[in-house]
């Protein structure tokens, strides 16, 4: 969503006047009939099941070359009993390979998402609860961080911090920054105008507990939906980092991204090498894009009917 | 139904549906190319890897800046077709004194460059004494490299490194009898000659476009003449006709050709990185042929119906060790990596058909190859043996590997690294993988010892001569080995210096077997590169070294 | 509404020049240099003391900041370390591919995105919307470079109707008035050569326009889905309005508040998109030329093309900005 349309949600959204949390319990209660929420829901389940427990699933090691003596340049082969997914250019069982693949994406996508969200938020929290010129301030950061389109900058932010799993976290966290920013600060506004604040202040109430116990809490809701889709982008983003040469520098651990990359000169000879990556990668980022869609109709007043 | 040049017929395939396309899908064949005249005329268009640096002889190494060179322009000597011995070219023919030092070439009579200048003894002195003459920038490493390699030094040295020249200086005493005399006897000099480094330009088109203007520091070369982008006149079987950076380089019959004319028209080169991408395009009819075949795609190529032609073996891929590093100073340890490596393995894996393990740094099909040398086959509990042996506790190994290239001797250098980084965990290696961009990194790194203790590379060689090879490698300490062996480099020298094949024969057998046992690297394999083109055209013959003649290909009739 | 534009306006220098600094000091934290990208890691010392004063490396940063502004400022982005060809120069020979490209796909995401989203959304709970909308889904998360691929494979490969790369045919002998491919034919009167750029388009544009596809697609439907909603469009139904008056003059025009603010915003993943089509479409445009110069260290080249990027993108989303304070008083109040 753009960060306009999200900003004019945030900014419009309507405070209840009495129990500043009835919000979510009705967001709740929304969630748990839509059809798209438990699938998405689901589907993140299956993904953090599958990156927990690869270890015990996985019929082989994710980087041991068992089959490397049937490989022949533009000959691999497809799947069998013992490789029931096929095995890729080196002789590693594809199946594998995929399962310890979510770990690696689910790290990434965590990571990644724990960074953008933690500097983005310590950044929009500044803003909006101190306001004035570090308001000032931070908002111009932000202005400059958004004049960037997000691949770019993520290519510019991989290409200075080198080619690790950190570097390529941190490359996908810093284009979300400013983004989180935004939301929360927004956000944050929105709310300190609301009724309940004004009450709170003229009854004497400390300005850092109205910030803490109050603002804060009720504007998390945009940058909790921002995160979930964060993460699913993340997903993407490392694939296309990866695909640029941007990955890590191992090209043996199994990266979703990295193997949708590596198996593209394959195509004429194992074609499922690049099918399976992709699916697992669309699955995976559906499934938090459900998730996260789902949650911000939940909250999003305007459907509130 | 192959993609076609005529609007109409687009437009059809366009709107007709799948049910055409699926019936037509497997079609190999013809292109629908209405413009190909027949057995001769035509425009061919060819894959390149990259885009030329500049076509100027004298300043490039690089095989796609060298290709259309060697249309445009030639040597005093060729190569024979399809092999490395030195074959009449601009020189009829040659005599050398007693001494080894005075060269008399006999020129071809009746020849003109592009622009109308004859051809004639005093364009080779004014040709040879340009490149001697080379002055700052021109003398850097990355612009004079082939003068370098085979005369080594200028008429004045501007770097205490570059040694003196083999050569000493040129005189027309006709215009068909050109006198080269060399400062020592040296046995690799003719073969040096069939470099298109050496090929003859028309001295008025050098002067009138500036060929030697150079800007910029030295070292930093920036050619600012247009000679080598607009005007590189040569006396060649194609004219330069016009070129668009990163797009393509268009080459033309040139009518007054003193030898057989060229059967096409023209010849166009397009640039496309990646093997995959040259293949689709191959396949899609974009392009009629294509160079540096991905292994995977050979076999799928020839089942489609497209023509795949080999290029004799006469490169090699090999490990290379960096001696000013730990662990691999230790002899046992590189004995060690030598048993534990699977070539045979890795062949078979990444290779096409007609690749070959390789026993040492030259290829067998050069003279001077020794079937005789010390073999280290395939041997895990060996190199584990070896690795107690050695001494050193949990070796770690930093491990260099080129990533965004593909080269005739390493086609997916990451494949290769993979395999070998597995067989170097099983005997109880660490290694800890670095990947660099090919151009520049990578290369900056290893020729400058900064690839870590072990790395990937390999070469092709450039003329029929041993010292082309191990010569390169080993004649003078490099960075890159990080080491001194002053009996190898002695050996190497004296052959270089006799002019007797067969003395020089023995000697450089001895030197592959020395190499061996120092182990100073691993080499693993000699390919067969492999170009590709769509069915029907014909006359394209694979060089071992590269020196492959448009002229006498031409495309199918379009009937 | 002049203020607000002019305050919009001013905003836009200091970001500019946060920008620039910024960049500036990225580029030169970048490991490596130019002086070692060009002249190798065995360059002496003294070759790279030459380089750096030839570019002007070896004054204070403070120095190369003022000098490298000063010269912006006249529009004079230095030259490549690479090429030595002025950036600015290979700047405009590339960007047409890169906005032909950016262009055919912001059409087919608008002509293909806003009808589907109307009618799917007319068309509410029936296969028509949800499969739109799971095909929206679907397009924002599969990988741009891998539907490229795939779309190459299956129509330039395998059914032969389309080219796999570049923009024109190498056989084709046309001039390049305007470098736009596609206008240079109807230009120089070669219409054939006109068809040939569309054709090589096609493909890469439609890779390039998933996402912006799918974004749109959803946010037509949503906000059709909010006016038919609305009590004036329920007040019109009830007046007797038919359907399709009441679409044409209430529905869509509302509705297309917040999708004309996105496709305002896709301009920055048009622009992100457009790096990996355009490497695996092999087109010459400024994604490729980037991607290179970042990898061999061309400051100049990098800081050059980033900027210009940059204010592009800071002027479309101020258009937008201004645009939607034309259409919607409330905005300009912040």
């Amino acid at each position: 969503m753009s960060i306009q349309a999200a900003e004019i949600l945030a900014e419009t959204t309507h405070v209840d006047e009495e129990h500043g949390g009835s919000v979510r319990v009705e967001a709740w209660r929304r969630l748990r009939r839509n059809p798209a929420a438990i699938a998405g829901a689901l589907l993140v389940l299956l993904f953090l099941l599958v990156a927990a427990f690869a270890p015990l699933l996985a019929p082989y090691g994710p980087t041991d070359q068992v089959a490397l003596d049937q490989i022949r340049p533009g000959s691999i082969p497809g799947p069998s009993s013992e490789h029931v997914l096929g095995v890729d250019n080196l002789g590693r069982d594809e199946l594998s390979r995929l399962l310890y693949g979510a770990r690696q994406s689910l790290i990434i996508g965590v990571g990644s998402t724990l960074i953008g969200f933690f500097f983005g938020c310590l950044l929009g929290l500044a803003a909006g609860g101190l306001g004035g010129w570090v308001d000032g301030l931070a908002m111009r950061l932000v202005d400059i961080m958004l004049s960037i389109p997000g691949l770019l900058f993520a290519i510019a932010v991989a290409a200075l911090v080198g080619k690790t799993r950190l570097g390529l976290m941190i490359a996908i966290a810093v284009p979300a920054i400013p983004i989180f920013a935004r939301l929360l600060r927004g956000s944050m506004l929105a709310h300190r105008e609301a009724d309940y604040v004004m009450a709170a202040k003229s009854v004497g109430v400390r300005q850092s507990r109205i910030v803490f116990s109050h603002i804060v809490p009720n504007s998390l809701s945009p940058v909790l939906v921002q995160g979930t889709l964060l993460l699913a982008t993340a997903i993407i983003d490392a694939a296309a980092l990866s695909f640029l040469g941007l990955g890590t520098d191992d090209p043996g651990v199994p990266e979703w991204g990295r193997m949708l990359a590596d198996s593209q000169s394959y195509l004429a000879a194992a074609a499922h090498l690049a099918f399976l990556p992709c699916i697992a990668i669309v699955i995976s980022a559906l499934g938090f894009t459900l998730l996260g869609e789902s949650l911000r109709e939940a909250l999003d007043p305007r459907f509130r009917r | 139904m192959r993609h076609s040049t005529s609007p109409s017929r687009r437009l059809l395939a366009l709107t007709l549906g799948g049910v055409l396309a699926a019936a037509l899908a497997g079609c190999g064949g013809d292109s629908g190319d209405e413009e190909s005249a027949g057995a001769t005329g035509g425009t061919l268009v060819f894959g390149t890897s990259n885009d030329p640096v500049i076509l100027d002889g004298a300043y490039v190494s690089d095989g796609e800046s060298i290709r259309p060179v060697r249309q445009i322009f030639e040597s005093l000597v060729t190569t024979k077709e399809g092999g490395t011995e030195p074959l009449p070219l601009l020189a009829k023919s040659w005599e050398t004194s007693a001494d080894g030092l005075t060269w008399t070439f006999t020129l071809q009579e009746g020849v003109k460059f592009h622009d109308g200048e004859p051809f004639n003894a005093a364009a080779v002195c004014t040709n040879f004494d340009r490149w001697y003459n080379f002055k700052g920038v021109q003398q850097a490493d990355s612009v004079a490299y082939y003068w370098l390699t085979v005369f080594g030094g200028f008429a004045k040295n501007e770097s205490p490194d570059t040694a003196p020249s083999l050569y000493k200086s040129c005189a027309a005493e006709n215009d068909t009898t050109a006198v080269i005399t060399l400062t020592r006897p040296n046995g690799a000099f003719l073969s040096g000659l069939t470099l298109p480094a050496f090929s003859m330009a028309s001295p008025k088109a050098l002067t009138e476009f500036k060929a030697d203007e150079v800007k910029g520091a030295a070292d930093a070369p920036q050619f600012t003449g247009t000679f080598g982008t607009e005007h590189p006149v040569g006396t060649g079987p194609f004219k330069f006709e016009s070129w668009q950076r990163g797009d393509r380089l268009t080459i033309a019959r040139n009518d007054d050709y003193w030898g057989e004319k060229a059967k096409l028209d023209k010849v166009v080169f397009r640039p496309i990185g990646k093997g995959a991408d040259r293949r689709q395009a191959l396949e899609a009819g974009d392009i009629d042929g294509y160079d540096l075949v991905d292994p995977g795609d050979v076999d799928a190529l020839k089942s489609a119906g497209f023509q795949i032609l080999e290029r004799p073996a006469f490169n090699v891929g090999y490990i290379g060790f960096d001696q000013a590093e730990e662990p691999v100073n230790n002899p046992k340890i590189r004995e060690a990596i030598a048993y534990a490596i699977n070539r045979q393995q890795i062949v078979q894996a990444n290779y096409p058909a007609g690749a070959e393990v390789a026993t040492q740094f030259q290829p067998p099909s050069l003279w001077g190859h020794n079937p005789e040398v010390p073999k280290y086959d395939y041997d895990p509990e060996k190199a584990k043996t070896l690795v107690a042996e050695s001494g050193v506790k949990n070796p770690t190994l930093q491990f260099f590997y080129p990533t965004d290239v593909s080269r005739p001797y390493m086609p997916n250098p990451t494949a290769n690294f993979e395999i070998m980084k597995a067989n170097l965990e099983a005997v109880g290696f660490k290694v800890v993988p670095k990947a660099a961009k090919w151009d520049p990194d990578y290369l900056n790194a290893v020729d400058s010892g900064n690839a870590g203790a072990v790395h990937i590379i390999g070469w092709t060689g450039d003329y029929g001569d041993p010292d082309n090879f191990i010569g390169t490698f080993f004649g003078r300490p490099k960075a890159q080995f990080g080491f001194k062996d002053a009996a190898i480099q002695d050996e190497l020298a004296r052959a270089l210096s006799l002019s007797d094949q067969a003395e020089r024969d023995t000697i450089y057998k001895k030197a592959n077997a020395d190499i061996m046992t120092a182990l100073p690297g691993i080499p693993y394999v000699h390919t067969k590169p492999n170009i590709a083109f769509k069915a029907g055209v014909t006359g394209y013959v694979p060089s071992p070294v590269n020196n492959e003649d448009f002229s006498t290909v031409s495309l199918p009739s379009s009937n | 509404m002049a203020r607000f534009v002019f305050r919009r306006l001013a905003l836009l220098i200091p970001i500019l020049f946060g920008l620039s600094l910024l960049l500036f000091l990225w580029v030169r934290a970048l490991p490596g240099g130019p002086a070692i990208a060009l002249l190798g890691e065995r360059a002496t010392p003294e070759a790279i003391e030459r380089f750096n004063r030839l570019y002007g490396l070896d004054r204070s940063l403070w120095e190369q900041y003022a000098s490298y502004m000063g010269r912006v400022v006249r529009l004079d982005l230095g030259a490549s370390t690479r090429t030595n060809r002025p950036v600015l120069t290979e700047f405009w020979e590339r960007f047409p591919a890169t906005i032909e490209l950016a262009l055919a796909a912001l059409l087919i995401a608008v002509a293909v995105g806003i009808p589907l989203g109307y009618f799917a959304a007319r068309r509410f709970g029936t296969w028509l919307d949800n499969s739109s909308v799971v095909a929206s889904l679907i397009g924002v998360t599969i990988p741009v470079f891998f539907l490229g691929f795939l779309l190459k494979y299956v129509f330039a490969v395998r059914l032969g109707w389309l080219p796999s790369q570049g923009r024109q045919d190498a056989r084709l002998a046309v001039e390049h008035p305007t470098n736009f491919y596609v206008l240079d034919g109807i230009v120089t009167g070669n219409l054939n050569a006109t068809w040939d750029a569309i054709a090589h388009l096609i493909l890469p544009a439609i890779a390039l326009a998933s996402i912006p596809l799918a974004i749109i697609v959803r946010i037509t439907r949503a906000s059709v889905l909010d006016v038919l909603n609305e009590d004036y469009v329920r007040t019109a139904e009830a007046k007797g309005l038919t359907k399709r008056v009441i679409s044409r003059r209430h529905v869509l025009r509302n509705a297309m508040l917040p999708v004309s603010t996105t496709i305002g915003l896709q301009t920055g993943l048009l622009l992100s998109g457009a790096i990996l089509t355009e490497t695996v479409f092999a087109l010459p445009g400024i994604g490729t030329y980037l991607v290179r110069a970042i990898d061999g260290r061309d400051y100049s080249a990098i800081q050059g093309v980033i900027l210009i990027i940059a204010v592009i993108y800071v002027i479309v989303n101020l258009l937008v900005d201004i645009s939607y304070g034309i259409i919607d008083p409330r905005v300009r109040v912040r």
